[in-house]
């Protein structure tokens, strides 16, 4: 998938995962895509809700040798 | 767009770990685009202390309590297994290990998140705090100014 932004959020604990989201977020354009790479359990459940509640899309979501990586599209 | 969603959360307890909860929280909030504010009470205001002693005019009282209370987040102790400090030394360290963030560096990301740091005018003054001896940028206001945020707040906490 192209993502417009990569961010590393990888070794960070709550509530970093969702904070550098947001501020990543904040610096893009509507329908552009950010890539998140993270390892804290709970942005699994955690980036799901940011993004539903932000209004956000959580176009795809894996997990990879115990990294979570996300790519949530700018509403 | 919508007008913003609003969080606030009333800090009264004076330990690191309620105050790490509270804060994270609050972070969070932000985070969800919320308008934050902190509005810190009683023993609360003991992470607002600036770390280093201030001088300022205090009767016996005051500096009583200026002395027994924590000067600043960082040396506030746990709600439990304190031991006299060492559980709080403790706790430190493990959250160095698992990255997470300690109390003041997330003191200074609400900061940076811009959520409102407000202290309760009037227990700073039952406590002999003086505004020298808060850290910079926090507002000082009553119940009323709390309550005028908290009316419009979908998320409201008493930590």
């Amino acid at each position: 998938m192209e993502a417009a932004k990569f961010l590393d959020a990888k070794g960070f604990a709550c509530p970093m995962p969702v904070v550098r989201t947001k501020k990543a977020m904040d610096g893009m354009a509507q329908g552009e895509v950010l890539e998140i790479h993270t390892t804290d359990k709970g942005s699994i459940k955690d980036m799901a809700a940011w993004a539903a509640s932000t209004g956000n899309e959580l176009v795809k979501q894996t997990e990879e040798d115990g990294v979570y990586k996300f790519w949530i599209e700018k509403a | 767009m919508e007008e913003k969603q609003k969080t606030t959360i009333v800090l009264f307890s004076g330990d690191y770990d309620k105050a790490m909860a509270a804060y994270i929280i609050a972070n969070g909030a932000a985070a969800y685009d919320h308008e934050v504010t902190i509005f810190h009470t009683f023993w609360g205001l003991n992470a607002l202390r600036k770390d280093e002693p201030i001088k300022v005019q205090k009767n016996f009282m005051e500096k009583l309590f200026g002395w027994m209370m924590p000067r600043g987040a960082d040396r506030m102790g746990l709600s439990r297994m304190n031991f006299g400090g060492l559980g709080t030394k403790m706790i430190k360290e493990i959250i160095k290990k698992h990255n997470a963030m300690p109390l003041p560096a997330l003191i200074d990301l609400a900061k940076e998140q811009d959520i409102k740091l407000v202290a309760c005018q009037m227990t700073v003054d039952l406590l002999g705090l003086k505004e020298e001896e808060i850290m910079e940028g926090v507002e000082f206001a009553g119940v009323a100014a709390y309550l005028g945020d908290a009316a419009e707040g979908r998320v409201n906490l008493f930590i």
